[in-house]
C-alpha cells in the first residue's frame, strides 16, 4: 500500500492500456482491407499477366503467379505492336504525347496563372464578367464544342496536329485553373500587394517577384491536375489529331482494340500499365506537396 | 455654435502649421463602394511635420482613407495634392509616401535586406546609394544584426521594425501608418509607440497614423481627426479633444473609462442651471456660447476623473450624496458605480481610498468641467 502510493502518487501511470481486437477495431479494418483487395487486385492481375507467356496465359489462372517470368510483352508493347501500318509500338505515341502534354501544359498553367492573378488581385474594369463567363465555360458540355473547335482548327490552319491539339488543351483547361489560381492568390494577405505597389513594382514584377515565388504549391496542384487529365485524354487525341500523331492513349486502344490475330493479353496489359506510368509516377513525385496545395486553397479558399 | 464637418476645413486653415503649405491636402474627397458611400466629401488639411492621427472604431474608413492617400485606391471624386502637387491619379510609388502595414506585410521570400532594397531596386537607384539607404535605416531602428535573415525569422516587433524601415529607405516626406502596433502584444506595443514618436522626432516627416486605441492617438498625435461614418467628427490637438469635445460621439469615444452622460433640462436664469430629475446643476462657469439661445432638453456629460469626492466635493459648487453600488479596484486608481439623478454613474477615485460598496459618500464638480450637448444634433452647446 504504502509504496504504491509513493511510487505513483495519485497519477496513473505507465502507457495508455488499449484494447487491439475490440469490435471496432476488427470492423474498421476488416472494411480497409477489403477496400484495399477491391482496389489493389486488378493491378495485381495486370502485373501478373504481363510478365506471364501466352501458353501460361492461356490455361487460364488469372490470380495465379507467372511460373516463368517474361519481359517479352513488355517490350512487346513498347516497341514491336502494331497499329495499322506502324509497327514501332507505344514508344510512339509516348513520345507524342510527350509532345502535347510539355507544351500544354506549361501553356495552360502560365495563362491561368496570370489570369487568376490579375482576376485576384487588379480589380479592373468587367472582372466579375470575365469571370462568370470563364466559369460558365467549365459548364458547357464538352460535346457541344467539338465540331466547333474543329470548324476553328482548321480555318487557323492548326487541325490535326500538335499545335491544335495543344491550343485545345489550353482552353479547356482554362476555367477550372483559372478558378484554382485565383482563389489561391485571393487568400493571399492583400497588405502584402498593396505594400508591393507602394514600392513601385508593376503587374508583371508583382506576379515573379511576389506572388511566384509564395505560390509553389498551388503551381504543382495545376500541374498534377493538367499532367493527369492531358495525358489521360482520348477524346481530343483522336479528334484532332491525326493516326501519324495519336497521343499514347489512342495508340493503346489501337493495340488493345486491334482485330487481326490472336489477342495477346500480356501484350495489351503491358500496354496499359506502361501508359498509365506517367500518371502515376507525378503522383508519387509530388504528393507530398500536391496534399499541402490542395489543403491551402481549402482552408483560406 | 457646433462645429459641423463643413466648417472644420476653415478650422484647420487658422492651425499654424497649416498656414505654410500643407504636406497633404484632401478636397472634396468621395470614394464608393459600389453603392456604398464610404467617405463623403473629406476635406483635411496635413501640415508638413505634423503627427495625425486618424482615430475611430472599427469600420469608420480610416484605412480606406489612408489607402486614397497612398493610391492604393481609386477615387470617386476629389482631389488630393501631397507638397502641392495633384496626386489624385499618380502611381502610389510616385506620391512621395512610405507606408506600413498592420499585417507588417513583409515579403516572405526576401531577406530584411531585400525587402529594405525592392523599392529602391525598383526605382533604379543604384547601388551604392541603396546601400548607404539601407545602412541608414537599419541603424536608426536597430536592426543591423538582422539584415541576412528571412521575415519568418524574427518577433513581431523586429518584423514591424523592417516594415518601418521600408518606408524609411524610400526618402519621403509623407509616411502612412494603417494600425501598425495592433498585431504586437500590450508591452511591445508601448515600446514601439515610444519609438515611431522618437522617429518623428529624429526625422521631422509628416506621419499619418490611423488607430482605434486611444491611447495611442493620445499620446503620439499632434493633432487628432475622429472619424465617425466616413466623417471627420472633429480635428484638434489632443488636449482640446479631450477637453472640449465637439459632440456626444466624440466626447463618450475619448477617455477611458468613458464620460458620463446625464439626460434634462437647461434653465437660463439669474442663475443657469442643468435640471436632471430632482437634481439641479449650477453651471456658473460653464463657458457656452449658446447660452441665451438654447435652452432646453439636452445632455451633461462630466468624466469619472473630473467628479470630486470627499472634502473636495463638499468644497465645490455641486455636490451631492450618493451610495456606492459596485466598487472596481484597478491597482493605481478605484472606478467607483453609483447613481446620479437616477443614471448610472462612474467615479475615478484614488487607488488608495478604501470605500466600499454601501458607503454614503459626498461627489461633486466644478461646472468648467463639464460639457453640455444639445439633446436634438448632439453637438456641444
Ligand atoms: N473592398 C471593399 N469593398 C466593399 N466595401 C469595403 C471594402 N473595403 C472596405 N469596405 C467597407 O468600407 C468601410 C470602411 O472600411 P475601412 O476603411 O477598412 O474601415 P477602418 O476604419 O476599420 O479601417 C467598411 O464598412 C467596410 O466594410
Ligand atoms: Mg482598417
Amino acid at each position: 500500500m504504502a509504496d504504491t502510493t509513493a511510487q505513483n502518487g495519485s497519477e496513473p501511470w505507465g502507457p495508455k492500456p488499449r484494447k487491439r481486437f475490440s469490435r471496432k477495431n476488427i470492423m474498421l479494418y476488416g472494411t480497409l482491407l477489403m477496400v484495399s483487395i477491391y482496389y489493389a487486385l486488378p493491378l495485381y492481375v495486370m502485373i501478373v499477366t504481363s510478365l506471364k507467356g501466352m501458353p501460361e496465359i492461356r490455361m487460364g489462372n488469372v490470380f495465379g503467379p507467372p511460373m516463368e517470368i517474361t519481359f517479352e510483352p513488355w517490350v512487346k508493347a513498347w516497341a514491336e505492336a502494331c497499329t495499322g501500318i506502324n509497327c514501332d509500338g507505344l514508344s510512339r505515341g509516348f513520345w507524342n504525347s510527350v509532345r502535347i502534354l510539355v507544351p500544354s501544359v506549361i501553356l495552360s498553367i502560365a495563362v491561368a496563372s496570370v489570369n487568376g492573378y490579375a482576376l485576384a488581385n487588379w480589380k479592373f474594369k468587367g472582372a466579375d464578367v470575365f469571370f462568370t463567363i470563364l466559369i460558365l465555360g467549365a459548364f458547357i458540355p464538352y460535346q457541344v464544342m467539338i465540331y466547333p473547335i474543329v470548324i476553328l482548327l482548321r480555318e487557323l490552319g492548326l487541325y490535326g496536329g500538335l499545335w491544335g491539339l495543344v491550343l485545345v488543351h489550353t482552353i479547356f483547361g482554362m476555367p477550372i485553373l483559372t478558378l484554382l489560381f485565383r482563389n489561391y492568390f485571393t487568400a493571399m494577405p492583400e497588405e502584402l500587394f498593396k505594400a508591393a505597389r507602394v514600392d513601385g513594382a508593376g503587374f508583371w514584377g508583382i506576379y515573379f517577384r511576389i506572388m511566384l515565388p509564395m505560390s509553389l504549391p498551388i503551381f504543382v496542384v495545376a500541374m498534377i491536375l493538367q499532367v493527369t487529365g492531358i495525358w489521360n485524354d482520348f477524346l481530343f487525341g483522336v479528334i484532332y489529331t491525326k493516326p501519324d500523331l495519336y497521343p499514347m492513349t489512342v495508340q493503346l486502344n489501337n493495340i488493345v482494340n486491334s482485330v487481326q490475330g490472336v489477342k495477346e493479353y500480356n501484350v495489351n496489359m503491358a500496354a496499359t500499365l506502361l501508359t498509365g506510368l506517367v500518371p502515376l509516377v507525378i503522383y508519387f513525385a509530388s504528393g507530398k506537396l500536391f496534399v499541402r496545395g490542395i489543403a491551402a486553397g481549402a482552408v483560406k479558399g | 455654435m457646433g462645429y459641423t464637418s463643413e466648417n472644420l476645413a476653415e478650422i484647420a486653415i487658422d492651425t499654424p502649421q497649416t498656414l505654410a503649405e500643407p504636406s497633404v491636402r484632401i478636397k472634396n474627397l468621395d470614394l464608393n463602394f459600389g453603392s456604398v458611400k464610404v467617405l463623403q466629401n473629406l476635406n483635411l488639411d496635413v501640415g508638413k511635420g505634423e503627427f495625425l492621427v486618424l482615430l475611430g472604431s472599427s469600420g469608420c474608413g480610416k484605412s480606406t482613407l489612408l489607402n486614397c492617400i497612398a493610391g492604393l485606391l481609386d477615387v470617386s471624386g476629389g482631389q488630393i495634392f501631397i507638397n502641392g502637387k495633384n496626386v489624385t491619379w499618380s502611381e502610389p510609388s510616385e506620391r512621395g509616401i512610405g507606408m506600413v502595414f498592420q499585417s507588417y506585410a513583409l515579403y516572405p521570400q526576401m531577406t530584411v535586406e531585400g525587402n529594405l532594397s525592392f523599392g529602391l531596386k525598383n526605382a533604379r537607384i543604384p547601388k551604392e546609394e541603396i546601400a548607404k539607404r539601407v545602412a541608414r535605416a537599419a541603424e536608426i531602428l536597430q536592426i543591423e544584426p538582422l539584415l541576412k535573415r528571412k521575415p519568418s525569422a524574427l518577433s513581431g516587433g523586429q518584423r514591424q521594425r523592417v516594415a518601418i524601415g521600408r518606408a524609411l529607405v524610400r526618402d519621403v516626406d509623407v509616411f502612412l501608418f494603417d494600425e501598425p502596433l495592433s498585431n504586437l502584444d500590450a508591452k511591445l506595443r508601448a515600446d514601439l509607440r515610444v519609438e515611431i514618436k522618437r522617429l518623428h522626432n529624429q526625422l521631422d516627416n509628416t506621419m499619418i497614423y490611423v488607430t482605434h486605441d486611444q491611447v495611442e492617438a493620445m499620446t503620439l498625435a499632434d493633432r487628432i481627426a475622429i472619424m465617425k461614418g466616413g466623417k471627420i467628427q472633429q480635428l484638434a490637438a489632443p488636449g482640446e479633444i479631450y477637453n472640449r469635445p465637439v459632440n456626444k460621439y466624440v466626447a463618450g469615444f475619448i477617455g477611458s473609462p468613458s464620460m458620463n452622460f446625464l439626460q434634462g433640462n437647461i434653465q437660463t436664469g439669474d442663475t443657469d442651471v442643468f435640471l436632471s430629475g430632482d437634481v439641479s446643476i449650477p453651471l456658473a462657469g460653464y463657458a457656452f456660447d449658446g447660452l441665451g439661445r438654447s435652452p432646453g432638453k439636452a445632455w451633461l456629460g462630466i468624466r469619472p476623473e473630473h467628479i470630486l469626492t470627499g472634502a473636495e466635493a463638499e468644497a465645490a459648487p455641486f455636490n451631492t450624496q450618493a451610495v456606492i453600488e459596485i466598487v472596481e479596484p484597478m491597482g493605481s486608481d478605484t472606478l467607483v458605480w453609483t447613481q446620479l439623478a437616477g443614471e448610472r454613474i462612474r467615479i475615478r477615485m484614488d487607488g488608495q481610498s478604501d470605500v466600499r460598496e454601501g458607503d454614503t459618500i459626498t461627489i461633486g464638480f466644478h461646472a468648467e468641467r463639464v460639457s453640455l450637448f444639445d439633446e436634438a444634433t448632439e453637438n456641444r452647446i
